[in-house]
Order: C-alpha cells, then sequence, then structure tokens
C-alpha cells in the first residue's frame, strides 16, 4: 500500500547541461529517478559520471549562466526546475537538507561552527536565539558530539574531521527536512568514522523518516546503507535495482566490471583485479549516440547494442539500460549463450 | 630464506610544541612512537592505519625525508639512518618513493621526459639518446604512449598521473619502493589499473614495497605480511592471514569491522557486530592500552604473529 505521500522526489527527464566554450554538453542526460519516504536511494558511478550534477540540479545550486537544466524535478507537485530563487530559499535548507563532500570546505571559518547551525535556524524558523541555541544543543547531542554546549563555542579548524562532518549533518538535519542530499559524506574520512557517520545518518532517516539521496563511488558504502541503486555511467543511468539485486545479480556490463575490478576483503585475492579497457570520456567527447559503454568492452559485438539504448525493466523493479547484457561476457571468458530472461540464480 | 632489504629499529620521529613567550619547546608530538619491522626483498609490505597515526612520516623516515628523532634503519644491514651514510650506500637510488597526490607530487612546469628523466639525470650518466630511450621504455612499463613524453602533468588524468609517479619511481632500478596511499585518489577501475602495474612491475624487478594505505581491501589485495599503526606505534604485526582471519587486537578488529562489506544479505549481523566491537574498543581502553594511553610493547604470539598487549594479558590469553 503506497500513499502518494510516500513519494518524496520524482525526477522525470532530467537533463542537466554545462556551457563549455560556447555549446552545452548534456552532464546529466535524460534522468529518471524516484525517492520515497524512508528510503536512501544510492548514486552510483566513477568521477565524471554525473551523479554530483544530480545533487547540484535538485537543490539548485548550479551556475545558472552557463548551466541548463531542463525536465521536471516534483518535490510534492512543486516543480524545482526553473523555481525562483526566493522560493527556492525557503525550500532549501528547511525541505531539502545537503551534507557535502569536504565539511571544511562547506563551513565557514571564521564562524563559530553552533552559530553556522543556529543560522539555518534563523532563516527558516521563528525561533528566538535562546530557542535556537537549545536546539542546536540538542541537534548536537543527536549527532553524537560530546560537550555540545563547548562544541558551540568551537571554531572548525579546532575540530576533528568526523566531528566537523557531524556538524555538517546538524546543520541539514537542523529544520527536519524531508529529503537530506548527502554527496560522497564520507570520502574524506577515515573507515570508522566512516561507520558511525553511516550509521548516524540511517538513525536520523529512521527516526524523521525522511529520504535520502546518498552520492558515492565507494560500493561497500552503498552495499551497507542503501535501499535503492542507480549505477551512472557517462550521464546516463545504466542499472537500477534494489540493492541485494544490485550486488548479487548485476546485469549491465558496466555494473559487472566495477563489482571486479573493487580489491575484495573476503577470501584469497591473488589474481589479478579486473581493469576496464579504456578511460570514462569527458564531457565534450562524451559519445551522444549508441551505447556509451560500447568503447570500454570493444570484444562485444556492434549487433549486441541497441542503437538507441533504452533502459529496460527486465524484472519487476530492476531496470537495466541497452541489451547488450544479455551478451555480455568478461574478455577472458567464453561468450554465453545468449540469455533471454533473467535466470534465478 | 628471503633476505631482508629493510630492518627499522625503535624508531622514532616527534615534533617539538613550541610555546610560550620565549617560544621554548614545551611537549612533543610523538608521530612515531618506537616501530620495529623488517621488510624483506620483492615483499609487499602493508601498512595500515587511520589519519595521524604516523604512518606517512613512518614511510618519509624510511626513506629519509623526515628527520628521524632517534632509532635506527637498517638496508641490506648497515645503517642508513644518516644522510651520508644513504649516500655512500647509494640507498638514494635504490630507495624511492610514491606520493598520494600525483598532482602535487609532478612539477607542473616540467615535460614528462624531463620528470622521468631526473632521477636517471641524478644517478646515471647516460647520453641524451641513452636517457630519451630509457624512458620511452619506462612509460612503455607503465602503458602510456610514447608521445607522452612531451606533455605536461595538468594534460594527463588522476590515473595516468599516478602512473607516470610509478615510472619516476622505478627510472633508477630501486630495491624499495615505499608507496604512500598510491591509489587512494583514484577512482575503483584506475585504481585497478595502477595496482595491477605495481604487481607487474614488482615480479619484473624484485622491488620490495612498503604499502601506505588506510584501504584495508587494498592493503588485502597487495601485501603479504601487514602491520597495523596507532597512536604512532604498532598494535599488530603479522600476515595476511594472521590478520585478516585472527585479528587479535581491538583496534585491528575495530577497523576490519569498519571496512563496509559488499554483503547486503548479512548486513544486519555486520552492523551488530561493528557496534559491538566499537563498544567494546570505547569500554576496555585501559585492557589495551596504558595509563597514559600509550600502545603497550608488542608480545609474540606466533613466530609471525605480534600483538600489542600487557605481558599478564597474553598468559592469561594463552592459559584459555
Amino acid at each position: 500500500m503506497e500513499k502518494q505521500s510516500d513519494l518524496l522526489l520524482d525526477i522525470q527527464h532530467l537533463h542537466t547541461a554545462y556551457r563549455l566554450q560556447g555549446k552545452f554538453y548534456d552532464a546529466a542526460d535524460d534522468v529518471n529517478l524516484t525517492l520515497k519516504r524512508d528510503e536512501i536511494l544510492a548514486i552510483v558511478g566513477e568521477s565524471g559520471c554525473g551523479k554530483s550534477t544530480i545533487a547540484s540540479s535538485i537543490i539548485g545550486l548550479y551556475d545558472h549562466q552557463n548551466t541548463k537544466v531542463t525536465g521536471d524535478i516534483l518535490y510534492n507537485e512543486l516543480n524545482l526546475v526553473g523555481l525562483n530563487e526566493s522560493l527556492f530559499n525557503k525550500i532549501r535548507g528547511d525541505k531539502i537538507g545537503m551534507i557535502f563532500q569536504d565539511p571544511l570546505a562547506s563551513l565557514n571559518p571564521l564562524m563559530r561552527v553552533g552559530d553556522q547551525v543556529a543560522e539555518t535556524l534563523y532563516y527558516h524558523t521563528d525561533m528566538d536565539e535562546k530557542a535556537r541555541k537549545a536546539r542546536v544543543i540538542e541537534l548536537f547531542n543527536q549527532v553524537g558530539m560530546p560537550n555540545p554546549e563547548e562544541m558551540y563555542m568551537m571554531y572548525p579548524h579546532e575540530l576533528s574531521g568526523g566531528l566537523r562532518q557531524r556538524v555538517v549533518i546538524a546543520m541539514a538535519i537542523a529544520c527536519k527536512p524531508e529529503i537530506i542530499i548527502a554527496d560522497e559524506p564520507t570520502t574524506a574520512l577515515d573507515v570508522t568514522i566512516q561507520a558511525q557517520i553511516l550509521d548516524l545518518l540511517q538513525d536520523i532517516q529512521k527516526q524523521s523518516h525522511s529520504g535520502i539521496v546518498l552520492i558515492t563511488h565507494d560500493l561497500g558504502v552503498v552495499a551497507e546503507t542503501a535501499d535503492e541503486v542507480a549505477v551512472m555511467y557517462a550521464g546516463q543511468i545504466v542499472e537500477k535495482s534494489d540493492v541485494k539485486t544490485i550486488f548479487e545479480h548485476p546485469l549491465h556490463p558496466y555494473t559487472r566490471s566495477l563489482l571486479n575490478s573493487m580489491p575484495q576483503n573476503e577470501g584469497d585475492s591473488d589474481e589479478e583485479l579486473l581493469v576496464i579497457h579504456g578511460t570514462v570520456p569527458s564531457l565534450k567527447n562524451m559519445p551522444r549516440t549508441g551505447d556509451r559503454f560500447a568503447a570500454r568492452i570493444p570484444w562485444i559485438p556492434a549487433s549486441a547494442h541497441e542503437e538507441n539504448p533504452q533502459v529496460h525493466e527486465v524484472e519487476p523493479g530492476h531496470w537495466v539500460r541497452c541489451t547488450c547484457w544479455k551478451s555480455f561476457h568478461f574478455e577472458d571468458q567464453p561468450a554465453p549463450q545468449e540469455v533471454n530472461s533473467v535466470s534465478g540464480e | 630464506m628471503s633476505k631482508e632489504i629493510i630492518q627499522v629499529k625503535d624508531l622514532k620521529v616527534h615534533y617539538p610544541i613550541r610555546s610560550g613567550f620565549w617560544n621554548r619547546i614545551t611537549d612533543y608530538v610523538r608521530a612515531v612512537d618506537g616501530i620495529n619491522l623488517t621488510i624483506n626483498e620483492g615483499e609487499t609490505y602493508g601498512l595500515i592505519g587511520e589519519s595521524g597515526s604516523g604512518k606517512s612520516t613512518t614511510g618519509k623516515a624510511i626513506v629519509g625525508i623526515e628527520k628521524v628523532t632517534s632509532g635506527q634503519i637498517f638496508y641490506k644491514g648497515q645503517d642508513i639512518t644518516k644522510a651520508s651514510n644513504r649516500r655512500k650506500l647509494n640507498y638514494n637510488k635504490d630507495g624511492q618513493m610514491i606520493f598520494q597526490d600525483s598532482m602535487s607530487s609532478l612539477n607542473p612546469r616540467k615535460r614528462i621526459e624531463d620528470i622521468i628523466a631526473e632521477p636517471i639525470r641524478n644517478f646515471e650518466n647516460l647520453t641524451t639518446d641513452q636517457e630519451r630511450e630509457r624512458v620511452q621504455e619506462l612509460l612503455d612499463i607503465v602503458g602510456m604512449p610514447s608521445d607522452a613524453i612531451y606533455k605536461y602533468p595538468h594534460e594527463f588524468s588522476g590515473g595516468q598521473r599516478q602512473r607516470i609517479g610509478v615510472a619516476r619511481a622505478v627510472a633508477t632500478n630501486p630495491k624499495l619502493i615505499i608507496a604512500d596511499e598510491p591509489t587512494s585518489a583514484l577512482d575503483l577501475s584506475v585504481q585497478a589499473q595502477v595496482l595491477n602495474f605495481m604487481k607487474n612491475i614488482q615480479q619484473q624487478y624484485n622491488i620490495a614495497y612498503l604499502f601506505i594505505s588506510h584501504d584495508l581491501g587494498v592493503i588485502r589485495h597487495m601485501s603479504e605480511n601487514i602491520a597495523i599503526m596507532n597512536r604512532g606505534r604498532l598494535v599488530e604485526l603479522g600476515t595476511k592471514d594472521d590478520i585478516y582471519k585472527h585479528p587479535m587486537h581491538i583496534y585491528t578488529k575495530r577497523l576490519l569491522s569498519a571496512i563496509p562489506k559488499v554483503d547486503v544479505e548479512h548486513r544486519a549481523e555486520h552492523k551488530k557486530h561493528r557496534l559491538e566491537v566499537e563498544a567494546e574498543y570505547r569500554n576496555d581502553q585501559s585492557k589495551w592500552y596504558d595509563k597514559d594511553g600509550r600502545v603497550f610493547p608488542l608480545q609474540k604470539l606466533t613466530t609471525t604473529h605480534y600483538v600489542a598487549l600487557p605481558s599478564a594479558e597474553l598468559n592469561e590469553m594463552e592459559g584459555k
């Protein structure tokens, strides 16, 4: 039973293009995604695949002169694409919170961290100064900072990386947003701190029933936290499914290659890691027709790819772009019999 | 069987903290505080630690670009702690380093040819033609196109730059390479490329690596022996199996349990285990660290496996 209001974000045919030397190039190309309440949606991909572009399009933080966003990003019937700035300022920080990768760069070095979090409350609530301070201390408690009163008076440089990220998270959740966008929230942190921050995000989500868009390149993080996963390559979503299917039964060649190029923590790993041929195309040189991943798997015949690859629902809730997965095999493996349906195992 | 190439004895690197009116030394930051380790010829030695644990300082001290406060470093049995000895023994040629950030470790104003040729020019007397041939050969080894020699670092992607860094490190046919987080800034597929190149080069030229990283997956993939560093000291030392299959110290267990696992089915159990270890780590500080918060000296557990525990604790464990 799905209520109407369970759908927090509905992204339809999103195109985000950046201007390079006078011409616009799509960095996000026809992206369709939905985010439900109580859901962690992970967007995975390597650098330059357009995952952060989606984040900045949702939250409306991009250079309006040199960026063209088309399509729909629906939040409660409200289209965030082309929304006027004063209206957006009310939503941003209030209904949609954002956590950036580098906590030091997203904090003001000249302001006490407590005041920075209180600033969000100043703009979005009608609390008085005392109430704001009390709320900030409550938030610091919630994100697991020791001695919140003391921390309130600190400057960003006095805090460790993990604590800084907690401040940023406190800022993002200050107004109890329905949507939290976390762009590589743990990339700059140690593994033990990373685990704590991810736990914290999950706890917050459970308490506030918000939806989280988690953008990351780390497949391990995805496997540990996400509910739904979208894999991106060269501006397009190539595979989308629930987290279990992505890891246990991946179909798209890119997803499978990526999983095989990861150093494993289990078992013996003396064999060579899989190297994907070639490099990720740059924005300007991205192929705009045909399968964009085709150049990286040259041993797959061109006839296996669709001329204009579309996303197909191969089983309920599992979407794959192009039909080349049916005849895909790794270079050192023999070609399989063409599969026409998704086998159980 | 295998010969030792590097032996580190009680290595200490302390940085002074100056304060007060006279700016006198009031205390020290004990970045590296008494480390012993041995690297064999042609092996990969993994050094794991979180940021601030002193792992990079250890690497820099071994290669000779960090001043050692006390302790000794032996290269093939000879003391190279002093700079003059390093010169005499040709250690500057035999020990090389690969840095984490390829952008800041390659001179942006130099062409790739000059970058890679620099160590060759320092140690060998080659004619221009011979030198160019050697540079081409090196680029070939790391899989770069031959026209790369006329380009500048900014014209390459991160993975390519890191491969140039590898080419420069192997230019002088070194016996030991200190790799300080060589792949942390790279994407997965590019990381795979660089790691495979490093492995191939090692097999071809019998190079020993000291592989410094915080990524336990990468270390597991690359190394045979592993040391875990915490607060400037080693908490555990052993073979790959010792560390990953039978971790003894709480800090090792904590690190291992914190790595995200690609096992969606059991992620709830994994999280529970992680929280248990975390709670144990927090509550039993006195058991694993002495009253000043220092790590205990290493105790021998088996012939390969060493753990930092007070001796009383060790006896108890053996009694069990």
